[in-house]
């Protein structure tokens, strides 16, 4: 790689937050026609790398510097000017707005008349069909899939005549089918001269894809090295520091049926797949884990388990029997505990301490209150009992869940959810942006939970994560399920082909 | 330019910020001071004199506070909860009407008829609310236009009644109802000073406001309704019905403003019983950052403030609307200053 | 019977124009704002101070058309405190939404008492005259009832027209649209949410102004307490009910004019005398509710409108 041209160098950032130091002289370089790949686990300060590079952020040192130039700190818009798009993990997409008009948002100046609409339109059919990327340029964005969005967000760098592209985990909401379109996209990119900078935390991508590695760990460069010189097990030792043992638990022992679907259906709801007569049995020393990729049904499922929707046609039991004014209060009487998908906006309030925090699934009822009368006491105690036993480093039970961090945060909804002793669990996402050792942590404790006679039902849009830990796997697309599959039972191209939704024609 | 959380605010922060907030407050009541030709010490003055100077004006001062602290408490409930009632103009009209009703029609003794009109008063200010609420909950309708709409359709109702079947005989032609016989009025706090027991009463609400949200399950689940409806919804409390509960005490609330204002002070109904004491309730809910006992602070100030003002302009040629716009200044003073506690500007 | 005969006077159709003039001007500007994504509950009080900045202007001897221009000016710095506590310091729009029309209402009537401390009641100017437009006046009917208006409700009517074309045409639309649905879609193009709808809400409430300035520079001829009456907030509604679509809230505005109209009239009928005057003037607002009501399933509201927008965070 040596000796070709570096399009883009980064030289000693340094950004502080308060005591914290997000990134700590980080230095690289990139070159023209490679992909680059910048590795490390949630809170290595990759975003904020990101952000500085695009002005959002002034860091309080180093310099960032494209093409020769230098790029004046703090100055939103010099990046894209330069020539470097950016595919951010969270769309940057109005969703009123169509495709062309998404792609033409900035490209002109502001206060001049018209939008050039039908010269645009033509350049971007041209890019698509150059990069391999197929998109109606009037859909209103709103109505795209993922996968499409993300197509209409590299076409957005692409108009711009960007030269250097950046996806910050771009596969997180992909099938392995959409990924491997995605990969193809970026070598024909590269093969024109582009350069691409691939943000991941998913070792094997990172080696399908780049042709050398930065690795950051803890705000600081831990390692850089030539993706043919290296392999996964290094790599994972660069990213935390030292090989971590993840859980590779011993298989559950399938006990009784605890909760049951028996075709249920539920509407669908904006951009999201209802359930499509859906059966599935949960039962008690099993983790079910559920595959597929987001939007599919997945968020349907879990309000149904956790109580927050009840089924529009077909059955739903727990323990056997038929439930009938299911809600989130009769789901929890009927022992299931949650872990809800977004632990900021569905699992915790924010400006609640944690002992509030402790007691939002159960104040209502004895010991935390009587007649309708606190005790605020007993409270206190149950929440410093979960932050004792779930290690919940936290400034106190009176501090507001606010300062935690994920990792700790996550801890005392575990914490809340496991201490009622729960038949069923639903957890959702459990590990999605947690430092490895918080993830160990909350994966060990569902294991332990299974291994004491719980039903676990783990729906994540990580693979990796659903074969390591379940049991059983299936696979949700549109609103249906698959059947069941032991573990180990399948590769996971042969799930990729269920997650797209073939396997459900292949198997009618 | 942007936000950032500061961990610990320090004593400094907490205390400076709303201390500068009021003098900057102060300040722009100088420079209009000064627009009217006047001294604006001197204008100060004379604004503290008329609200605090003397037993009189002590007792004018928490009369006027009275109201103030009932639709303080009324939106400080309802915003707890993020429920944007900004109706609590109607809804104590709406109290001040069923006060007059049971006083002056059902001809029952004091005794009886006082704790009868207080609390068809507290019902119907509720159900005044509830409407707004309801179309709030079940079909998304914003409330913070239904509620402000409702004060206009509520005034005009009362207006209607006065000049109709409530209109007094004895009245001269003046759209007033009749007045409350004399056992149906709230008594004097001490006998011979002007201060009447609907101030009692205010205070006993604020403590039992304060008492329910510290102490109860109700006062948690507004909390947490107000604060992430998802998360509450999601851990089984009933969002809808916890938005009914604050409705029926919030509109009570307000509702107790005008059973206080007719059963306490005028003792008959007119159009001009509030001079938008359900608009100053809010700037008064705010001040006290919610807070109910800290409303009954904010609402003696808040009075002081007008009280002061409408004696000063007695005696300076400052309009008393000098009043309003210190009260409105300190309202957006207070609130900025509240956020810079809590966040610190940085640049980039 | 009555009714049809109202309805087929030049008179009431003029009428229905004139009322709809002061919504008109001040839903649009209430629109920017919504579709930049700041709810604007100063307007109330913008629309009084308009009305108050607009007639005192004339009265000091200005014309009437810089007597337009100052008010907008007027509702334009309104705007710039709101914006300033909304928009780079996030504070809640409702508060200080309503905190404006206190300090707006509050300012006009302190500065009316300081200019004319001993009127009993208000001088008058002379106000902006009907613009017979040549030719399409003199059509029968259609001439007296639409082309026979001031000059500030053709001002009104073309501001729809601008408002929908740069809204919709114009590449500054397409950026406040998108800073109402997703700002951090605008601030990675590298342009500024913070400057878009601050402006949005200065020009809104500059409309605003001149909505309320109408009422005192060609509705009447002079400034009263209470003139603006509620109908800020009803044009907070007629933006609901317009769908945040310039062409909806136009006819929004005018089919609630009509029924204004229709009410003043009616009252005069003998038979709306057995009515009470009230349940007449209550028609605006409860048709207000009705609207929202209507509408409150069926519209795609800005999905950023009241989320304030700070830079970095995600």
């Amino acid at each position: 790689m040596t000796g070709r041209e570096v399009v883009l160098r980064l030289e000693g950032i340094t950004k502080r937050f308060g005591k914290l130091t997000a990134n700590d002289a980080i230095g690289f370089a990139l070159h023209r026609g490679e992909v680059l790949a910048l590795l490390g686990e949630n809170g290595a300060g990759k975003t904020t790398l990101m952000n500085i590079l695009f002005g959002h952020y002034t860091a309080d040192s180093g310099t960032v510097e494209v093409f020769g130039k230098m790029l004046p700190p703090g100055a939103p818009g010099a990046a894209l000017a330069a020539g470097v798009g950016m595919v951010h993990q969270h769309f940057t997409l109005a969703g009123n707005l169509t495709v062309l008009e998404n792609i033409l948002l900035g490209t002109r100046p502001l206060f001049g008349p018209g939008l050039g609409r039908a010269e645009a339109r033509a350049r971007v059919e041209r890019l698509s069909r150059d990069f391999g990327l197929a998109v109606h340029a009037d859909a209103k964005v709103k109505t795209l899939s993922v996968g499409e969005r993300q197509r209409v967000e590299i076409l957005k760098a692409l108009y711009r005549e960007a030269r250097i592209l950046i996806l910050d985990e771009p596969t997180a909401v992909l099938t392995p089918q959409e990924s491997e379109a995605l990969f193809a996209t970026l070598k024909r990119a590269v093969a024109q001269g582009l350069s691409i900078i691939f943000i991941s935390h998913k070792l094997h991508e990172v080696m399908a894809v780049s042709d050398r590695v930065v690795v950051l760990r803890h705000g600081k460069v831990a390692g850089e090295v030539a993706t043919a010189q290296t392999d996964r097990h290094l790599l994972a030792e660069l990213m935390v520091g030292a090989e971590v043992a993840l859980p590779h638990p011993a298989p559950g022992i399938a006990g009784a049926t605890l909760m049951e679907l028996r075709d249920v259906s539920t509407p669908a709801e904006g951009n999201r797949s209802g359930l499509c007569r859906v059966s599935l049995a949960l039962r008690a020393g099993q983790i079910t884990g559920l595959a597929g990729v987001s939007g599919n049904g997945q968020g349907a499922l879990a309000d149904l388990v956790s109580g927050l929707i009840a089924p529009e046609s077909g059955a739903l039991l727990v323990g056997g029997a038929e439930v009938s004014g299911w809600s989130p209060r009769a789901a929890l009487a009927a022992g299931v505990g949650r872990i809800p998908e977004d632990r900021h906006a569905t699992g915790s309030i924010a400006d609640f301490t944690l002992t509030e925090n402790a007691v939002l699934e159960g104040y209502a009822q004895a010991p935390f209150s009587r007649r309708g009368w606190i005790d605020w006491r007993r409270a206190r105690a149950h929440a410093e009992a979960i932050i004792a036993k779930y290690d919940v480093r936290c400034p106190g039970p009176e501090a507001r869940i606010r300062l935690l961090s994920g990792g700790n945060m996550q801890k005392l909804i575990l914490g809340r959810a496991l201490e009622a002793t729960p038949r069923i669990i639903l957890a959702n996402q459990p590990v999605r942006g947690l430092d490895i050792g918080a993830l160990t942590y909350v994966q060990e404790r569902l294991i332990a939970a299974r291994d004491a006679g719980a039903a676990v039902l783990l729906i994540s849009e990580d693979l990796d994560e659903i074969r390591v830990l379940s049991d059983v796997i299936h696979v949700i697309s549109a609103g249906r399920l698959s059947p069941p599959f032991a573990r180990g039972s399948k590769t996971p191209a042969e799930l990729g082909v269920w997650m797209a939704g073939q396997g459900f024609a292949d198997a009618a | 330019m942007r936000l950032e959380p500061v961990a610990d605010p320090g004593l400094v922060r907490l205390i400076g910020l709303p201390v500068l907030a009021l003098a900057a407050t102060v300040g722009v009541a100088s420079v209009l001071a000064m627009l009217a030709g006047a001294n604006p010490l001197a204008v100060l003055g004379l604004i503290v004199q008329g609200a605090a100077g003397s037993k009189f004006a002590a007792l004018e001062t928490l009369n006027r506070a009275t109201p103030l602290i009932f639709t303080g408490l009324a939106v400080a409930v309802a915003f707890r909860a993020k429920l944007w009632n900004i109706g609590a103009e109607a809804q104590l009209y709406a109290g001040a009407l069923m006060t007059v009703v049971i006083g002056t029609q059902l001809g029952l003794p004091g005794m009886l008829a006082l704790p009868l009109m207080a609390g068809a008063a507290i019902l119907t200010g509720g159900l005044v609310l509830l409407g707004p609420v309801l179309l709030k909950v079940r079909l998304g309708v914003d409330e913070v236009v239904t509620t402000l709409l409702f004060n206009f359709i509520m005034l005009l109702f009362v207006s209607m009644l006065l000049e109709g079947v409530l209109k007094d005989p004895m009245g001269m032609g003046w759209p007033k109802s009749p007045a409350l016989p004399r056992d149906a009025r709230l008594p004097r706090i001490v006998e011979g000073l002007r201060l009447h027991w609907g101030f009692g009463l205010a205070l006993i609400s604020a403590v039992l406001v304060w008492v329910i949200q510290v102490k109860t399950t109700l006062g948690y689940e507004i909390r947490a309704v107000g604060q992430n409806p998802q998360a509450a919804r999601f851990a089984g409390i009933p969002v809808g019905r916890v938005m009914v509960k604050t409705a029926l005490l919030s509109g009570g609330l307000a509702a107790m403003a005008g059973f206080s204002e007719v059963a306490g002070l005028k003792g008959s109904l007119t159009l001009d019983l509030s001079p938008g004491f359900g608009y100053t309730g809010i700037v008064v809910a705010m001040l006290a950052l919610l807070h109910p006992l800290g409303v009954v602070l904010s609402a003696i100030f808040v009075a002081g403030v007008f009280v002061g003002a409408n004696s000063m302009s007695r005696a300076a040629e400052v309009p008393t609307y000098i009043a309003d716009i210190s009260v409105a200044t300190a309202l957006l003073f207070m609130v900025l200053a509240i956020l810079l506690t809590r966040f610190r500007v940085v640049r980039g | 019977m009555e009714i049809f005969e109202i309805l087929l006077s030049a008179s009431f159709w003029a009428a229905v124009l004139r009322i709809a003039s002061p919504l008109i001007l001040a839903t649009m500007g209430e629109l920017i704002c919504e579709r930049a994504g700041v709810l604007n509950l100063g307007i109330e009080g913008i629309m009084v101070f308009g009305a108050f900045a607009g007639w005192i202007a004339v009265y000091a001897g200005l014309g009437l058309w810089p007597g337009v221009l100052v008010a907008f000016a007027s509702g334009a710095m309104f705007g710039l405190v709101h914006a300033t506590l909304t928009v780079p310091f996030g504070l809640s729009q409702h508060v200080v939404g309503l905190g404006i029309t206190l300090l707006a209402t509050s300012s006009a009537y302190y500065a009316y008492r300081l200019a004319l401390p001993q009127v009993t009641s208000p001088p008058r100017i002379t106000p902006f005259q009907p613009l017979n437009i040549p030719v399409l006046s003199d059509i029968p009917f259609l001439g007296p009832a639409l082309f026979s208006q001031t000059a500030l409700t053709y001002l009104a009517f073309a501001s729809v027209a601008v408002v929908a074309l740069v809204l919709f045409r114009t590449p500054l639309g397409l950026a406040l649209r998108a800073a109402g649905e997703n700002p951090a879609a605008v601030e990675a193009q590298g342009l500024s949410v913070t400057a878009l709808r601050m402006g949005a809400v200065m020009v809104g409430s500059g409309l605003m102004a001149v909505g309320g300035a109408f009422l005192t520079m060609s509705a009447f001829d002079s400034f009263f307490f209470e003139m603006v009456n509620g109908r800020g907030w009803i044009c907070i509604a007629l933006v609901v009910f317009g769908a945040w679509m310039p062409g909806k809230a136009l006819l929004g505005a005018l089919l609630f004019a009509g029924f204004d109209a229709l009410q003043i009239r009616m009252q005069q009928t003998p038979m709306g005398a057995h009515v009470p005057y009230q349940v007449f003037l209550m028609v605006p607002y409860v048709l207000s509710i009705l609207a929202l009501v209507l509408m409150s399933r069926r519209v795609e509201v800005p999905a950023a409108l009241m989320v304030p927008y700070n830079r970095g965070e995600r």
